[in-house]
């Protein structure tokens, strides 16, 4: 266990240390929450009634996903994994006393986390103190805010094991370029990232309960401004733990099948 | 000890003719064409050893590497190192042994060389007394001093290739795989290389094998080759027992101011120019003297020099021999 999380220490120290970027994606998550806002705000002026959202939760929705973006969206892929399995460079790893699967996880993991850390804070600050109703809220009550910390934690695991199973796919197509671009555009749309999922077709919510998407992004957000609470908030944490032992089990063993197969490319 | 039985591999590996329409043509069906990568082979080295494994571009030196660090599972044939058979009980193995490719960086590439030591230190659940101790003695050996607070990304070749040496060693491995651990550095840093690989194995009796395109390497460190050609191992023995073999051959580096030369049996003219001749003698035929009394017979010399073939050439004319 130590030497993961001393791993996850490197790869976070290593991260952290671009601030230039971190100051870019501060600057663009601002920009794209006003955006995205004034967007929605021209069609709630039409008809607020139309819409399944309160038009300041929707507003805290999207501040939430601009401040924790880097922790959600699927592809902040770390793209040395790509690199390392197309050239080889895997080798070196696979030469260690590791399991590759844990260590690429708590490297993701890390990743995420230090951009995160520089950029949420910022963008939470200056959107609470943003007037009503396009700011964000307090959180409604102390409970509901425990309840989506834990949410969060557990989106941020399936969004983590997801992207491994990207990863592995990899060491088959070799080229990552066509499963990251379907990946990419499809949970865009299925996580709730492009708009809430509760804009989407009732068809299509109802499919979506069913899959790992509806356990990222989308819940934590709605718990937090109570959109979902009480039994059914209760009820899709435990789905999202059951999401993440699915998702982390089948790509383990997954991993294991592609590691037996796999040509360490090139000399 | 590290016994390889039988060991063989087989790569596919697609092919298509050049242009747009065989590319699409490739899109529907692939052709792919078996490369016997290792064919059966089989050797043994002992604890302490240090062995160069050398061959052509293509000959199977890294596919070996690779099956003996536990990286790569062979079709047939067995390998068992320490007892352990590294595709096998891979964890169990690697803990044992160190890789340096010289290609690839084992380095993190954001930190500090010093923070990719620490997680090494972690990975391979070194002590801390143990850490302490190896770190001081590889610092002070590879003068890492100045550049280990550098992150890897701003070290030049020589300066990251002895990080990458001691990283490989932190763990204290009893064996250790080095492929072209010299390649792309200068004169300085290769001899410091060899320097250090020559005293850690005498010293602590570290097996090592290595792979090098540089026959240098081989006659500082090794003495014993291995030489591989299209997937099989055509000769192991040592440099000594390889030059006999390639000294046959000597070369006379002849100038003159004038005169002529009359060749006979076992001489050949290799090149001639304006003032400077170079012959070949094939000493099984004509001794050194014998020729050089019979070139010098009716020229006026200034100078005579006489060459044993380098490494490089005996390498050279053994690819040849071999037809790889």
């Amino acid at each position: 266990m130590k030497k993961y999380v001393s791993f996850f220490k490197i790869s976070f120290s290593g991260t952290i240390q671009y601030r230039g970027a971190a100051v870019a994606g501060i600057i663009t998550q601002l920009f794209w929450g006003f955006m995205e806002i004034m967007l929605f705000r021209a069609f709630y002026e039409a008809d607020s009634s139309a819409f399944p959202m309160e038009f300041s939760a929707l507003c805290s929705y999207i501040w939430l996903q601009q401040a924790f973006l880097t922790l959600f969206m699927i592809w902040f892929f770390d793209l040395k994994i790509f690199k390392q399995i197309q050239d080889g460079g895997i080798g070196y790893e696979l030469a260690r006393p590791l399991e590759l699967y844990d260590m690429w996880f708590a490297g993701n993991a890390a990743q995420r986390m230090a951009k995160a850390t520089l950029r949420c804070f910022p963008v939470l600050l200056v959107a609470s103190l943003l007037p009503e109703p396009y700011g964000l809220l307090a959180p409604s009550s102390v409970g509901s805010f425990l309840v989506f910390l834990v949410s969060l934690f557990l989106a941020f695991l399936t969004v983590l094991a997801f992207c491994m199973l990207v990863y592995i796919t990899t060491f088959y197509t070799l080229s990552p370029y066509g499963v990251r671009i379907i990946v990419t555009s499809v949970t865009e749309l299925l996580t709730g990232a492009l708009i809430p999922i509760p804009f989407l077709p009732d068809w299509m919510q109802e499919i979506l309960r069913f899959t790992p998407f509806y356990s990222m992004q989308n819940l934590p957000y709605r718990i937090y401004s109570e959109d979902i609470w009480g039994t059914e908030a209760a009820l899709a944490i435990v789905l999202q733990l059951i999401w993440v032992f699915i998702l982390i089990g089948f790509g383990k063993l997954w991993m294991k099948r592609a590691l037996k197969r796999v040509v360490i490319q090139g000399g | 000890m590290i016994k390889l039985n039988n060991i063989s591999k087989t790569y596919r590996i697609r092919r298509r003719e050049t242009g747009i329409k065989n590319a699409l043509k490739s899109f529907f069906s692939h052709k792919y064409e078996l490369l016997r990568a290792l064919d059966d082979v089989s050797f043994t080295v002992n604890d302490g050893e240090m062995v160069g494994y050398i061959g052509p571009n293509g000959a199977g030196k890294s596919s070996t590497v690779k099956i003996m660090s536990g990286i790569l599972t062979p079709d047939s044939g067995s390998c068992e190192i320490d007892g352990l058979t590294p595709w096998k009980q891979r964890k169990e193995h690697v803990k044992n042994i160190g890789v340096v490719f010289g290609q690839r960086s084992q380095l993190w590439w954001d930190v500090p060389v010093c923070d990719s030591f620490e997680l090494l230190k972690d990975i391979y659940s070194v002590s801390d007394r143990d850490y302490k101790r190896v770190y001081d003695e590889l610092i002070e050996r590879l003068s890492l001093q100045e550049i280990i607070k550098t992150p890897a990304r701003q070290l030049s070749l020589g300066q990251r290739m002895r990080c990458e040496i001691a990283a490989s060693l932190i763990h204290e491995p009893r064996i250790l795989f080095l492929d072209e651990p010299t390649i792309g550095l200068d004169a300085v840093s290769k001899i410091a290389v060899r320097q250090f690989l020559k005293e850690i194995n005498q010293e602590k009796k570290t097996t090592m094998i290595l792979t090098t395109h540089d026959m240098q390497d081989i006659e500082a460190l090794t003495e014993r080759i291995l030489l591989i050609g299209k997937g099989k191992i055509l000769l192991d023995g040592s440099l000594d027992e390889l030059k006999l073999k390639g000294n046959a051959q000597k070369k006379l580096n002849v100038r003159f101011s004038v005169g002529e030369f009359e060749l006979c049996g076992g001489i050949t003219l290799l090149k001639r120019s304006e003032g400077e001749a170079v012959f070949g003698v094939d000493t099984e035929i004509i001794s050194v003297s014998r020729a050089i009394e019979q070139v010098t017979k009716k020229a006026e010399i200034t100078d005579l020099e006489v060459m044993g073939s380098t490494a490089e050439e005996l390498v050279v004319s053994l690819y040849r021999d071999f037809g790889i």
